[in-house]
């Protein structure tokens, strides 16, 4: 384990945090300074990281920071956009329908998974209202 | 004219009345947290790759990792609290995804367990899938045309 914490980098973790919440600090600004629903904001979120994805933008913030930009939700739509340029070069126009999800496949299931376990066990009457 | 006259007054009187968020500090939260859930994430994929495994399988096991810690943490409705403080912090990173599918399937239990838990859980993943989804679709196709006429889009 010493050998572990010897191979990180400390300054990737510095990019990471400073990338990440500077990502986070974008969605806090427009939770605050415009009228924009939290849904909205993912879903705008996602869609814009697919299409900086798309054109490979996204990858050089995934190379400087790390999980400070896959993590949040720009990077899903990295994920799936990455995931349908791979999906392309494998299987033509067919990967561009399997590559993306594909991709995030892990992600997707284990949210539901997770959610409908969580559903079995939760008390219907937790929610503090 | 005296409509929008009053619109104007209640739209004042609203302003005046509803507290002025906070916006210095919930952005310093904000960055904190979805800073240090960024962290968390980058460890682990770390601890991955020193095992070895290659960066695709790394990055999915970081989302699951997050996503599962998010989970459960909403199911001990610990998460609606972060959420409270950290705000766009914790809604941001994929534990926000985990919490917009997880929350409404606990809340929506007692409508049963096929249009309650089944269908509720996707009000805000729903979108987020189908947006998502559907950009990666297209992102593909521009990237065949492009591709075919050896263009390549970076």
């Amino acid at each position: 384990m010493d050998m572990f914490f010897q191979s990180l980098n400390i300054m990737d973790y510095v990019w990471c945090f400073v990338v990440g919440g500077l990502i986070c600090v974008i969605g806090q600004i427009l939770i605050d300074k415009t009228k924009i629903t939290s849904a909205r904001i993912l879903v705008l979120f996602v869609t814009l990281g697919a299409i900086l994805g798309g054109l490979g933008v996204y990858q050089y913030l995934v190379d400087f920071a790390g999980a400070g930009a896959t993590v949040p939700i720009t990077g899903f739509g990295y994920n799936l956009a990455k995931g349908a340029i791979k999906g392309v070069q494998e299987y033509g126009l067919l990967g561009a329908f399997i590559g993306g999800t594909r991709a995030a496949a892990g992600g997707i299931s284990a949210a539901i998974f997770f959610g409908y376990i969580a559903s079995l066990i939760a008390k219907p009457k937790m929610k503090k209202q | 004219m005296e409509k929008i006259e009053t619109n104007k007054q209640y739209q004042d009187y609203v302003d005046k009345k509803s507290p002025n968020s906070p916006i210095l500090k919930n952005c310093f939260n904000a960055f904190w947290v979805g800073g240090l859930i960024c962290t968390i994430g980058q460890l682990i994929l770390d601890i991955c790759a020193y095992r070895g495994l290659n960066e695709e399988v790394s990055g999915t096991i970081t989302s699951i990792i997050l996503i599962g810690i998010s989970a459960f943490l909403t199911g001990l409705n610990l998460f609606n609290r972060i959420g409270k403080f950290a705000g766009a912090g914790s809604l941001i990173p994929i534990t926000g995804f985990s919490n917009s599918i997880v929350s409404p399937a606990m809340e929506y239990k007692s409508e049963g367990y096929i249009m309650g838990v089944g269908a509720k859980m996707f009000t805000v993943a729903g979108p987020v899938l189908v947006f998502g989804i559907s950009a990666s679709i297209l992102v593909g196709i521009v990237y065949l045309i492009f591709n075919t006429q050896s263009i390549t889009l970076v």
